[in-house]
């Protein structure tokens, strides 16, 4: 039989081909940069990453429907455009929160970009996989670099010890989702998502290995995602790695891992939400609760923002848990909730890492209590930082006021009395939650500078952009949600 | 022009912050100019307002807001959101005037400013709302201008006070918006207060009993009703004088107002239901107030925990879900307002010149500073419920009103609170003339004796006449509130009577 080669749409496919020539090129000038002028590279990146997201509005301005291609494999729908925006601007902001931070600690700049970029590539892959083997290439390539960069202080103990854990649990979870996709493939002989989804619902839906398939898979992402009890990676990873690749790794790598499972669970294994729906709302109850409760407990400001961003990710999957239940009669305001706390939750926890990153510029430190009078010396990052936690908090009016109330509109819209119990766990560990936060606003307001050193802080030109963005966002979703919800609306992936 | 009383405050906080901070004149007079514009504007609002029909709800604006979850940006004032509203803008403005030149430290009056005018939009927005998701904005809104004022300029022990004040009411305004989503979804999929109250009905008995406890958690434990008030002797405490007086003035209304703006009127069966239980909490705070307040030694934790008692009453009113209570609560909302702000700004001047607010070391200020202590005087009986002044008419109806409660109540439980919120009234003459006695009267304590003490001066006077002057006015033409309110109330007990029809037919 001779090779059929796809028709390829070039014009949905731009952004993935502008990313791949952009890490390419910034390969190549690598080699041929000295070591004065490696800067160029990341206004390279940033360019390049900025070149990929014209082709996205355009696409998203022909108001064309889906544009499938491969058979069904790779899909440029309304969802996957907003999630490759978003992608796309987590890539940019992260790029500037790095920009300092790499050329003054020294580090091997090219090749942190090249890595950025191809990780990024994966995430945008991703969002328009709907199928099995694209979607665990994509995994793959988002994951393979962000190892790498976990370990980039080669000579610190803690950034390798980071690296390592963060590879050998995620390829162990690599390996229990393929051994959980093999076994769906067995049972429905396909790999497209549809497909599976048709077959799932019809006959395959008896066996009881399918349930077990199923679970498998969902725990490989559990682990992407960090949720409870498949999280003990995140704390370490975090700490250890350089702080902008933590910011990148808590927001955009879960944001990946979370993309993977809202396609599975609404294309591939909707009919299953027997299966689905409970673990889901087991994990999203762990996840919050013990998130939260060990965040009260950290004196290391990226420590308690890694745990932080566990609990938060337990609230994403509460929408998921209740997706399915009374026949689906949720699905779309969980879908939009899911979308909507992702998009939010990127500008806020960004915000707060560029924010420790400006901050250990001076004090060296990513303790809490370093935090101590910042309102005095530095009254501009005390404001923002306030900001950003209050938001991840979800004190009106701002931004993750909103994300929380569309978490719950979903939980109420779905109406079991497991999901207004799921509701309310949610509600109490909000205000866990705030304990936490209020406690580095408190350090900030209320405590004495530790010492005694009220010199100010000079923030380089790239992180002021980062901040500026990530508070546009988070302010501006907060006071008039309306432009920020069409998004959520767009993100029809449910068929 | 609603609108614009509401977001005035918060674009002059925005200004605000590009003034520099050491500019002290020029931020201190742009934050008196805004809040006395706020005041002009309600000023306004109230004398355009169509007292024949302050049942209907006038100056409304409703456009559109969030489609997605059909949550519109609907705002209008009625009878009884008119006189809080007015309260609000003239309590914040007396403040600006009050705290000319005393800010409590470390200074800084520039982040002290902005604080309030932020407040104050959250205040005001809160008592204009007519829509649930527009109303938890507002209602939260003031949290984090409150918890930094406690906590930045507050006492010795602010933070714990701070934290404490925020956690409990973020618990309750968790479940409380839980609630609204509940009241969305089995309502009729709409966020509209007015809608709502016509399309709640059909909503299961059960299902109601729920979504009035979420909402009663919400509302109750910003009060604060027995046993969720321990967050406010400790706020009030630390708080610095116009944080206490913003408090206890407005923030503690929030509550009482939720509880007669959106859970009677949208769910009056559930309410009915509800109705004993609230009752004896109330009337559990109002003498387990009265005999903590017996207990203090602080000046300032004295009048907070006869803010626990003054609510008690309040909520008593409300509990007999009749219009007589109803109305009764809405005037001791006003009353409490004008005679405890006055008693925290008092107890924050006498802190300032004694150093103390403890009991036992105060003493014979009508000596030393004669003024004052005739104003506290004034206000210590104003408080204890004396007819002719303000008080009477928040605390004597609301015990009225449970001799005779709302149909379907029993009305031998509600005379039982009756009687003991009575005997709560002569605890409340005890305390606080207990209070007056120890700080007023007497010989000058030996360690103050030789202390020069300043007589009541001319901010003081300025931040002071207009709430003295409401007391004296409101105790001898209690109408004058009575008129306003009236109409309103009876739209908001209209449910009730339909509903005890309904009971009965059952």
């Amino acid at each position: 039989m001779p090779f059929d080669p796809p028709s390829l749409d070039y014009h949905a496919l731009a952004p993935e081909i502008i990313l791949t020539l952009v890490l390419s090129l910034v390969l190549v000038l690598d080699l041929f940069l000295d070591h004065s002028r490696k800067w160029l590279l990341s206004n390279v990146a940033g360019f390049g990453l900025i070149a990929a997201m014209i082709p996205i509005l355009s696409l998203a301005l022909s108001g064309d429907d889906a544009r499938s291609m491969v058979g069904g494999a790779y899909v440029v729908d309304n969802f996957a455009l907003v999630l490759k925006a978003l992608f796309l601007g987590v890539g940019y902001v992260v790029l500037l929160m790095s920009t300092n931070y790499v050329e003054e600690g020294d580090y091997y700049e090219g090749e942190f970009y090249f890595l950025l970029l191809c990780s990024l590539l994966g995430m945008v892959v991703m969002s328009s996989s709907r199928d099995l083997i694209t979607i665990f290439v994509a995994l793959e390539t988002l994951s393979i670099p962000a190892y790498m960069l976990a370990g980039w202080r080669k000579r610190d103990l803690k950034s390798n010890e980071a690296a390592l854990k963060y590879y050998l649990l995620g390829v162990l979870a690599s390996a229990v989702m393929l051994y959980g996709m093999s076994l769906i493939y067995g049972f429905t002989g396909t790999t497209l998502l549809t497909e599976i989804g048709a077959q799932l619902q019809g006959s395959a839906a008896e066996a009881p290995l399918v349930t077990m398939a199923i679970l498998f898979v969902i725990v490989g992402f559990a682990f992407k995602v960090s949720a409870v009890p498949f999280h003990a990676w995140a704390p370490d990873t975090y700490e250890g790695a350089p702080t902008p690749v933590t910011a990148f790794l808590s927001v955009a790598s879960k944001t990946g891992g979370f993309v993977a499972l809202l396609q599975l669970v609404f294309v591939g294994f909707f009919g299953r939400d027997d299966v689905w729906g409970p673990l889901f709302g087991i994990l999203a109850a762990l996840t919050m609760t013990v998130g939260n409760l060990i965040a009260l407990r950290q004196t290391n400001i990226v420590r308690m923002l890694a745990y932080s961003s566990i609990a938060q990710a337990g609230y994403i999957l509460v929408p998921l848990a209740v997706a399915g239940s009374n026949g689906g009669a949720a699905a779309q305001t969980a879908m939009t909730a899911a979308i909507v706390y992702l998009l939010v939750y990127a500008a806020m926890n960004l915000g707060a890492f560029a924010i420790v990153i400006a901050v250990a510029r001076k004090t060296r430190s990513g303790e809490i209590s370093s935090y101590g009078g910042l309102y005095e010396y530095a009254p501009g990052l005390a404001v923002l930082m306030t900001i950003f936690l209050f938001s991840l908090a979800g004190i009106p009016p701002l931004a993750g006021m909103w994300a929380k109330i569309f978490v719950f509109r979903a939980v109420l819209d779905a109406g079991t009395s497991w999901a207004v119990l799921l509701g309310v766990v949610a509600a109490v560990n909000s205000v866990i939650a705030l304990f936490y936060y209020a406690s580095i606003a408190r350090e900030m307001w209320m405590s004495p500078v530790p010492d005694g050193d009220k010199t100010p802080i000079r923030v380089p030109p790239a992180l002021v952009t980062a901040l500026a963005i990530t508070v546009a966002v988070v302010v501006g979703i907060g006071v008039y949600p309306q432009a920020f919800a069409r998004f959520g609306d767009l993100a029809s992936l449910i068929p | 022009m609603l609108t614009a009383a509401i977001f005035l405050p918060i674009v002059g906080a925005a200004l605000l912050a590009l003034i520099p901070r050491n500019n002290e004149s020029a931020l201190k007079a742009a934050a008196l100019l805004i809040t006395a514009a706020t005041t002009v504007i309600t000023v306004a609002l109230l004398v355009g307002f169509d007292f024949d029909d302050s049942g209907a709800l006038q100056y409304e604006t409703n456009s559109s807001w969030i489609n997605v979850i059909n949550s519109r940006y609907h705002i209008a004032l009625d009878g009884i959101s008119l006189p809080l509203l007015v309260l609000s803008a003239v309590i914040t403005l007396l403040c600006v005037i009050y705290s000319w030149d005393h800010f409590p430290e470390p200074h800084n009056p520039k982040a002290f400013l902005i604080l309030m005018l932020v407040l104050e939009t959250g205040m005001n927005g809160t008592f204009a709302a007519q829509d649930l998701i527009l109303f938890f904005v507002f209602f939260e809104l003031v949290l984090l201008p409150m918890y930094f004022m406690i906590g930045v300029w507050g006492g010795p022990n602010r933070q714990y006070a701070a934290i404490k004040f925020f956690l409990y009411t973020l618990f309750g305004s968790a479940l409380m918006i839980l609630s609204f989503l509940a009241l969305f979804f089995k309502g009729g999929q709409t966020f509209d207060i007015p809608e709502l109250i016509q399309s709640a009905s059909s909503i299961s008995h059960g299902t109601q009993l729920l979504i009035f406890g979420g909402l009663f958690m919400g509302f109750a434990i910003k009060v604060p009703m027995f046993p969720f008030h321990t967050w406010l002797p400790d706020a009030h405490t630390e708080a610095p004088t116009v944080g206490s007086v913003i408090l206890a003035a407005i923030l503690l209304k929030l509550g009482t107002y939720g509880f007669i703006r959106i859970a009677i009127p949208i769910l009056p069966e559930a309410a009915k239901s509800w109705a004993p239980w609230i009752g004896l909490l109330a009337v559990i705070g109002i003498i387990y107030g009265a005999l903590g307040c017996l207990a203090q030694r602080d000046m300032k934790r004295l009048i907070a925990f006869s803010s626990v008692a003054h609510m008690g009453f309040v909520m008593l009113g409300i509990a007999t879900l009749t219009d007589f209570g109803i109305n009764a609560a809405v005037f001791g909302m006003v009353a409490h307002g004008l005679i405890t702000g006055m008693l925290f700004f008092i107890a924050g001047s006498i802190q300032e010149r004694f150093g103390t607010r403890e009991l036992s070391r105060l003493g014979g200020l009508l000596l030393q500073a004669p003024r004052l202590g005739w104003i506290l005087g004034f206000c210590v009986f104003a408080s204890l419920g004396l007819p002719g002044l303000a008080g009477f008419w928040g605390e004597f109806p609301a015990i009225l009103s449970a001799y005779q409660p709302a149909e379907g109540l029993n009305e031998a439980t509600f005379r039982v609170y009756m009687a003991v919120a009575a005997i709560g009234t002569v605890f409340a003459a005890g305390y606080l003339l207990w209070m007056l006695q120890r700080v007023a009267f007497g010989t000058v304590k030996a360690e103050f004796e030789k202390s020069h003490i300043h007589d009541v001066h001319l901010p003081e006077y300025l931040a002071w006449t207009p709430l003295l002057v409401g007391i004296l006015l409101f105790g001898i033409f209690p109408h004058l509130l009575f008129d306003i309110t009236d109409a309103a109330v009876g739209v908001v007990t209209s449910g009730i009577d339909t509903a005890g029809g309904v009971a009965a037919g059952r």
